[in-house]
């Protein structure tokens, strides 16, 4: 008996150690891989891997397009890898050892890598780095290091369904400047199964409210939580009272998915929605006629939200310098109008602005929100905090915006340190 | 040392004769279990040991976790999750909670509908047996997430489920988007007693403990009776095949009516089957990952995150890597301990005094 499980012990024990091993051989130790800080750049001839989290067709084209461009002009090799689940296959990537070049990065990413070391910050080697706007920078700076450049960036704005704005009695001289009046022209669109304004009840959106207010979650420096502020309750009453007196409206409480999906079928004559939704109103809904216009001013004056993706490099990458005149490449004012006109983004440089706004006439509001948008908290962990805050919004309608705003700050001063 | 399967005592006991002849055989029988244990091995078992050894470190998804800048640091992990105060103890709570009422339903559900259907589809006069058959267990082989994005449909504010509702003058709920637990919408929804609402557990309070599954959930509970009583089915349809008609014959000559042969005659005798039924259930209603994954991904309100989800989403989302191992091995002993809980509740018991009463002549006998 003994001695049969001593043998078999022993079996065992060799092959798990030989299994350890091969296992060992197979992963390419990377030890970590090179400090976050801007340092010297790796070079070599290896090609690069490009992975992206694709919006359809028209943007795996287009990155593919100047993908092959560049690669070209260097002479060095590009592969563009679409991911079908961007974080997950990311962080498979680190996990293993062998993750992409270079690749999209979202904000509530990038703190988790900068925290594990993955993520090689070369914001401020960029040749380009003045001509990105101030606040996408602020966006991809963690500690005061600029660690990525912006891809591109939306802001949220208001959207109004003109046949349903005249059809109310409505003009131009009526577009909201203020809450109250724009409280007053949801009173007016509301009827039948036709809301007011509908949007996607989520910090995401309503955030927007909370910024006309004077309010945010986190403070500009990211270093403190400012949830419960007074500002941030006077928004949520304000969109809590409309919900109940029903010309506002969640996207989900009408059957819609999202803002746009509920706009397009004319469930919402207004939304608030960032510029991707002129893609899907094109594809999807093509004869409802809209137009955009910002977002009224609340007690605290204009205020939006911006949301942004960067070109995230990584910090284990063999060709770091190849890389870094990539992404300069990719972020040129010449080439981000090229994928502006091929899939909807705006460009993240100022450089730009003035092409894209005559190309865009009636998209400008969103680029003109850039000037007062804040972004969305980066901090680590931060995502978490806002899942939990927008589970808690679904039921504003009930609860009370206090005590919500109370729980987000507890939940937030946790994560910012 | 080079023919290690020839002990020199005759201390192997019970087997065959310890050298000689088939001495080899020893080594023989290692080398061709050899290529096995490797794969299980490497695929399986050193897997295992590394998630839990992540489920003990502070490795941050970069790299190899057993590389040396990654260290031991103990329960950590698993404070973090249970006692934390924080977030994370308040999802796993959740979590914990939504699954909990799920299995509670879909389990004992979905054995008594499979139960039921396989009486039904076993009787020899039924016509179209067949059909019934492949009915019933069509959904079973058929994509978790094709059902699911069936049941987003059926399910929807202006769908199938919501017009039959109509038909009957209700108005059905907004079923994925509804956070609103069952049993505090049947109890009237007004903020709960004060005993219930101060107390906590695991970040959860007693009175949201008590709130049931979500309308949300209750969709997912429906989906999975809908699509595993099928497969049940089959395993309980096998098992009645297997019981002789001879007690049942017995029963009737001695006066026993249907329901009585079924109550005491075949169901005694489907208890193996009926194990291993709440057994598979209970394992996979305590991993239910696919449809929260494809459907809600733990929302409204994350009354539909389970610990599964969590897990996954703890890793590969938040990279609190450590946190999702620890998390997925609780649900591993919360799994083993369901299951030794319900094999002592189906134990062999002696017959108790009252039934035996029941079969002694001169006794009171009722019913």
């Amino acid at each position: 008996m003994s001695r049969h499980t001593a043998r078999a012990a022993i079996a065992v024990g060799g092959t798990v150690i030989a299994a350890l091993a091969l296992a060992g051989c197979g992963q390419g130790f990377s030890s970590g891989g090179s400090s976050g800080s801007a340092g010297g750049l790796t070079s070599s001839k290896k090609p690069i891997t490009l992975m992206i989290g694709s919006s359809g067709d028209a943007e795996t084209k287009a990155v593919q397009d100047a993908a092959s461009a560049w690669s070209k002009k260097s002479g060095v090799d590009v592969t563009v890898v679409p991911a079908t689940n961007l974080s997950q296959q990311l962080s498979q990537g680190f996990a293993a050892g062998s993750p992409p070049d270079v690749f999209y990065l979202s904000t509530d990413a990038i703190a988790g890598l900068v925290q594990n070391k993955s993520l090689k910050a070369y914001g401020d080697m960029l040749g380009n780095k003045s001509d990105f706007y101030p606040s996408l920078v602020k966006n991809f700076s963690v500690n005061g290091t600029f660690y990525c450049a912006p891809k591109d960036f939306s802001t949220l704005q208001l959207i109004i369904n003109t046949d349903l704005w005249t059809k109310a009695g409505l003009t131009d001289a009526d577009i909201p400047k203020t809450w109250d009046q724009l409280a007053e022209d949801a009173k007016k669109l509301t009827s039948g199964t036709t809301k007011g304004l509908v949007f996607s009840g989520e910090y995401a959106r309503i955030g927007a409210f909370m910024a006309e207010a004077g309010g945010r979650l986190v403070s500009e420096d990211g270093k403190k939580a400012e949830a419960d502020s007074a500002a941030n309750v006077k928004a949520l009453d304000y969109v809590k009272q409309h919900l109940n007196d029903g010309t506002f409206a969640y996207a989900k409480d009408v059957g819609a998915g999202w803002g746009g999906e509920a706009f397009g079928k004319q469930l919402g004559a207004m939304t608030i929605e960032g510029n991707w939704i002129t893609g899907a109103m094109q594809s999807d809904y093509p004869n409802v006629k809209y137009k955009v216009v910002e977002l009224p001013a609340g007690p605290a004056g204009k205020g939006t939200l911006q949301f942004t993706n960067c070109w995230g490099m990584s910090a284990a990458s063999k060709n770091q310098k190849a890389g870094l005149d990539f992404i300069q490449f990719l972020t040129s004012s010449e080439q981000q109008l090229t994928f502006s006109k091929a899939f909807g983004p705006m460009p993240s440089v100022k450089s730009a602005a003035a092409t894209w706004k005559a190309d865009n006439a009636p998209l400008v509001p969103f680029l003109t929100g850039a000037d007062y948008a804040q972004g969305v908290p980066t901090n680590a962990g931060a995502a978490d905090v806002i899942a939990d805050f927008n589970s808690q919004l679904e039921t504003l309608k009930t609860a009370d915006p206090k005590t919500i705003l109370q729980s987000v700050q507890t939940n937030l001063e946790a994560v910012v340190k | 040392m080079t023919a290690p399967a020839a002990p020199r005592t005759a201390s192997a006991p019970r087997r065959r004769g310890s050298s000689g002849i088939r001495g080899g055989e020893g080594v023989a029988g290692w080398l061709f279990v050899l290529p096995v244990v490797l794969i299980l091995g490497v695929f399986l078992f050193i897997p295992v040991l590394m998630a839990l050894w992540v489920s003990f470190s502070d490795w941050n998804g970069n790299g190899s976790p057993l590389s040396p800048s990654v260290s031991f640091i103990g329960l950590q992990n698993y404070a973090d999750v249970t006692t934390s105060g924080g977030l994370a103890e308040r999802n796993f709570g959740l979590s914990l909670r939504n699954n909990a009422w799920y299995v509670l339903l879909v389990v004992p559900l979905q054995t008594a509908l499979s139960l039921l259907l396989a009486v039904l589809v076993s009787r020899a006069m039924l016509r179209g047996r067949g059909f019934f058959r492949t009915a019933y267990y069509f959904p079973s082989v058929t994509s978790s997430v094709a059902i699911t994005v069936l049941w987003l449909f059926l399910f929807s504010t202006t769908g199938v489920v919501n017009q039959i509702i109509g038909w009957f003058g209700g108005h059905g709920p907004n079923w994925f988007q509804d956070p609103r637990g069952l049993f505090h919408l049947l109890a009237g929804t007004t903020p709960g007693p004060e005993v219930l609402t101060q107390g906590k557990f695991l970040g959860v309070t007693w009175w949201e403990w008590t709130a049931g599954p979500s309308v949300a959930m209750f969709a997912f509970i429906l989906m999975a009776i809908f699509t595993t009583s099928g497969t049940f089915m089959l395993l309980f349809l096998a098992a009645l095949q297997n019981i002789g008609p001879e007690l049942a014959e017995a029963a009737m000559v001695d006066g026993a009516n249907g329901w009585q042969r079924f109550w005491r005659i075949t169901l005694p005798q489907l208890r193996p089957t009926i194990f291993t039924v709440v057994t598979l259930g209970l394992i996979g209603c305590w991993q239910v990952f696919d449809q929260i994954y494809t459907g809600t991904q733990g929302g409204p309100g994350k009354t539909t995150l389970t610990p599964a989800y969590l897990s996954y989403q703890a890793s590969f989302q938040d990279q609190k890597w450590g946190d999702g191992a620890a998390i997925a091995f609780m649900l591993f002993v919360i799994i083993i301990l369901f299951t030794l809980l319900q094999r002592w509740v189906l134990r062999d018991r002696p017959v108790s005094r009252r039934r035996i009463r029941a079969y002694q002549p001169k006794g009171v006998r009722h019913g």
